[in-house]
């Protein structure tokens, strides 16, 4: 994307006024989606987002200017802009000499998307949407949303890291509105891992919709869920969001040292129930928060936050791991050219236990069991988090009864964590995810075994 | 200033074929944002951006495509690819590009010079200031997790072969802050921010104090008990709502049937209290603008009058589709296609202040702060959960603070069971106006 000798010319400009570190990031992004809605293909949009993001870091202060403009004049700007917002006193020459590595991620991509004829993409949605229609009568709305994207980034710094990495994602989505005697409700089904359009030899569009269309058409019928503490069974695959909010934003390094987080000085404490060890791993194959190298450059690693209930890490990222002498955890991402890098999670999730998941309703006299969750947020200085439920029903006498209606379930997450009491032995990785923090989104997945929490408050309306 | 940017969607307007609708929206943004922590800079950003986008529509079939740069090659490789896309759209009669309407373009006076040229020192120094005050209100508060000063200078021009040709420049900046208040091993945050259209309408101290107050009165919070009780919604909370409320009321929505008010034109949907407008041109707000995302004259629509339902929002699309006119609603960026929404919602004020609306309260809550909008709510259905933090309200005054809860009911019925209306209108840095809001028979879930 640059060349080696230009990224090294304008690393030194930056750090020409007293920088202790720089850093280039370049990306080239191409965006291709689709949507059918209405039972029309509304449009086919493509996109391509090319820039460079260089930061400069003087003491605790960092200056950051990003350009469209990826031309050597247009990058020394740029660099300058950074380094004058960094307010560096120094002076003086800097030679920084890259060090090309190269990154890898274990797999390779099949089919690229930009190969695939968009008339084989658009076939896609139809299908979906005849699928989706074909279950029922009461299926009264359908939307199908195909996207890919292949982002190409660059990274290039004053300690003399050179890397490119090349990364591309493939997503699908159907949502669906069933209408009934006492109104609408919705179902949704979504499914996203990096890799191309291989994706499709992994998914049955047809069977996404209907379990789309079955989302919605089972809610038709659904009380309304309710309001209280009771015991929560999470299923298998559909509530990693759990973790991701009750403890996952808590063990950001940048949060834990502004003193944002509950979990701050608690490495080595007993934090969750015996049994519990949530990992962060950004290696992992296919998954939707895959990465080789973080976006700063550092290779992905797994990384144990938990383990047996003991608070083992944080996650890191160049600056807060610079700042107490360690090493990246690889946990640096940003959403692009455009935004500095921060803590960010890839994919998290919670290994899995030895319990039968039938035996764990079985032993549930009387609780929620949420199939689905839906998105959540926390308040990582009081720990307090709260999920939504996309999916629920009833559990009476350690059977699954009836249907719920959507609400948010809402705990304290150091709490919960010594609430698990029972962990299944079927681990699955949940649909992709957008994690939101300061503004930014970025890809993430998640996953968990079936689990259960033997109090949580639900926030339904039903007495 | 912004007349180059027009030049540039004039020059691809220039390039339509014969049979061909094209629209280009060209837009410039600068921005800064300065983080400070510790008494010094953490972060400063300052950076310029621009892109195309370019909409065609052939024989009822639309394309799209857009760049981040405003090159002459990618803006070539931007039109060639929405010309690809073209095909591959399903035809639809009521394709088509937004037209000229005879509205005239409000002349609203939403660029500040002084901003433009405002010291990026003065800036580090206003967020410097919002930190000490912050830290200095009280001993209790034990640090910041945020203190930023941000502004933003966009300019768009949008052109199109049907006849639509506007420019604009809207400049904007605020502070905000999140407080962390400490007493023992508990910590409660609060935060405060205050916005305008230049540095001068900006006051550090106000949204530095208000943050602090925010974080303290919630330390010692417990989790209530479950119930159906009467809760305020203060400025901040109720404009998430409506929000979420003018989702419901677009056209698109409408159309497609995903709005649960579809039937209900001309019916009662809520209390008579309740008369909600969405106005662009009110230049207090934080989104106000002189045209929407199509070209076409921002406006003043009324959408609720007395808890009578007056009106749909609609652009060129849906309004033709729905056999009736755009009310200047169109939304985008320059990555996609139009889409229908409010532009710069709001209620009526009413009469009360807030410490009187609270007055008027035996057992309620004051709800400060929501969390789990995006998963708690469902604008389809309607069913709402959201996590909720304030203080309890007893006999007509402020009581202890209470966290970990959750407030739930419809929409509909939440339209319906509104007691009573602030005075205390709040411009906030998002596309809805707050203001108190008093609403009976909320399920609060806790202990």
């Amino acid at each position: 994307m640059i060349e080696q000798s230009v990224l090294e010319e304008v690393l030194g400009v930056a750090m020409r006024t007293g920088g202790e570190f720089a850093e280039v990031f370049a990306e080239d992004r191409r965006n291709a989606s689709a949507v059918l809605d209405d039972g029309r293909v509304e449009e086919l949009t493509s996109g391509r987002d090319r820039g460079a993001g260089i930061r400069v870091v003087v003491g605790d202060t960092t200056g950051f200017a990003h350009t469209a403009d990826l031309t050597e004049a247009g990058l020394i700007a740029a660099a300058a802009a950074a380094a004058a917002a960094a307010r560096g006193g120094g002076g003086g020459t800097n030679v920084v000499a890259l060090d090309r590595r190269s990154a890898s991620r274990g797999y390779d991509i099949e089919t690229y998307p930009g190969d695939v004829p968009k008339a084989r993409k658009v076939e896609l949605l139809g299908r979906a949407n005849d699928a989706a229609r074909a279950v029922g009568g009461a299926i009264s709305q359908v939307s199908v949303s195909y996207g890919d994207n292949r982002r190409h980034i660059l990274v290039a710094n004053s300690d003399g890291l050179f890397v490119e990495d090349d990364t591309v994602r493939t997503f699908f989505a159907v949502s669906c509105v069933a209408t009934g005697d006492a109104g609408m409700q919705t179902g949704r089904e979504s499914v996203g891992h990096t890799i191309g359009f291989e994706l499709f030899d992994m998914y049955d569009v047809d069977q996404l919709a209907r379990n789309a269309a079955d989302r919605a058409l089972t809610k038709l019928a659904a009380r309304p869920a309710p309001s209280g503490q009771m015991p929560v069974v999470i299923g298998s695959g559909g509530g990693g969001v759990l973790f991701h909010e009750a403890c996952g934003h808590g063990l950001e390094a940048d949060l834990v040292a502004k003193g944002a987080s509950v979990f701050r000085g608690r490495v080595g404490q007993q934090v969750a129930s015996k049994g519990v060890t949530v990992v962060d791993d950004g290696t992992m194959e296919r998954e939707w928060g895959n990465i080789a190298v973080d976006d700063e450059g550092n290779p992905a690693q797994r990384n144990v936050l938990i383990e047996d209930g003991v608070l083992t890490d944080y996650m890191w990222d160049h600056l807060r791991a610079r700042k107490e002498g360690r090493r990246s955890s690889g946990n640096g991402r940003r959403q692009s050219y455009q935004n500095l890098p921060m803590v960010r999670m890839t994919n998290t999730y919670l290994l899995a236990g030895e319990e039968d998941p039938e035996s764990i309703i079985a032993s549930t006299p009387k609780g929620v069991y949420v199939k689905h969750l839906g998105g959540g947020q926390v308040n990582t200085a009081t720990g307090d988090f709260v999920f939504g439920m996309t999916e629920a029903y009833l559990i009476e006498d350690g059977k699954i009864t009836e249907p719920l209606r959507e609400g948010n379930l809402i705990g304290n997450g150091p709490e919960v964590l010594q609430r698990i009491d029972a962990l299944g032995n079927d681990f699955a990785m949940g649909p992709p995810g957008t994690c939101g923090k300061d503004g930014q989104g970025v890809p993430v997945g998640d996953g968990v075994p079936t689990l259960r929490v033997s109090s949580l408050t639900i926030g339904g309306t039903a007495a | 200033m912004s007349e180059d940017l027009l030049a540039i969607a004039d020059r691809v307007v220039a390039m339509s074929k014969p049979g061909e609708q094209i629209e280009a929206v060209v837009v410039r943004g600068t921005e800064t944002e300065i983080r400070v922590f510790g008494g010094d800079v953490e972060s400063l950003s300052s950076a310029q951006s621009q892109g195309v986008g370019i909409r065609i529509v052939v024989d009822g079939r639309q394309g799209f495509a857009y760049a981040g740069s405003l090159d002459e090659s990618a803006i070539a490789e931007t039109l060639a690819d929405a010309r690809d896309n073209v095909s591959f759209a399903t035809f639809d009669e009521f394709a088509g590009l937004a037209e000229p309407d005879g509205v005239a373009i409000p002349v609203l006076d939403l660029h500040s010079d002084a901003l433009v040229s405002f010291a990026t020192a003065d800036k580090i120094a206003m967020a410097i200031e919002l930190e000490r005050v912050v830290m200095a209100a009280d001993p209790r508060i034990s640090g910041i997790e945020s203190a930023e000063y941000a502004d933003s200078i966009s300019e768009a021009a949008i052109a199109s072969s049907t006849g639509i040709r506007t420019v604009g420049s809207e400049t904007s900046c605020f502070l905000a802050t999140y407080a962390m208040a400490t007493e023992g091993d508990e910590t409660q945050t609060g935060f405060g921010f205050s916005v305008g259209r230049e540095p001068s309408d900006l006051t550090p101290s106000a949204a530095a104090i208000e943050a602090a107050e925010r974080a303290t009165r919630m330390l010692g919070a417990v989790q209530p008990a479950s119930g159906r009780l009467t809760v305020v919604l203060d400025p901040w909370v109720t404009a998430q709502f409506l929000g979420i409320l003018g989702y419901t009321l677009d056209g698109e929505s409408v159309l497609k049937g995903r709005s649960l008010f579809a039937d209900r034109l001309g019916e009662s949907v809520g209390s008579s209290l309740l008369t909600l407008i969405d106005d662009p041109t009110d230049v207090r707000s934080f989104t106000a603008t002189d045209a929407d995302g199509e070209g076409l004259a921002a406006r003043r629509n009324v959408l609720i009058e007395n808890g009578v339902l007056q009106k749909f929002v609609h652009n060129a699309y849906s309004a033709r589709r729905a056999g009736t006119v755009s009310t200047g609603n169109a939304v985008r960026g320059i990555k996609s296609t139009p889409s229908v929404g409010c532009l710069s919602v709001s209620l009526v004020p009413g009469i009360s202040d807030p410490a009187a609306l609270i007055a008027g309260i035996d057992d309620g809550v004051l709800v400060q702060e929501v969390s789990g909008l995006h998963s708690g709510v469902n604008p389809v259905s309607g069913d709402f959960s959201t996590g909720a933090e304030g203080l309890r309200i007893r006999n007509g005054e402020l009581a202890e603070p209470v966290r970990e809860f959750t407030i739930a009911s419809t929409l509909q019925k939440m339209l319906r069971d509104v007691q009573a209306v602030g005075n205390d209108l709040q411009f906030l840095p998002m596309n809805a106006t707050g203001v108190s809001l008093v609403v009976a028979d909320l399920t609060v879930s806790g202990s």
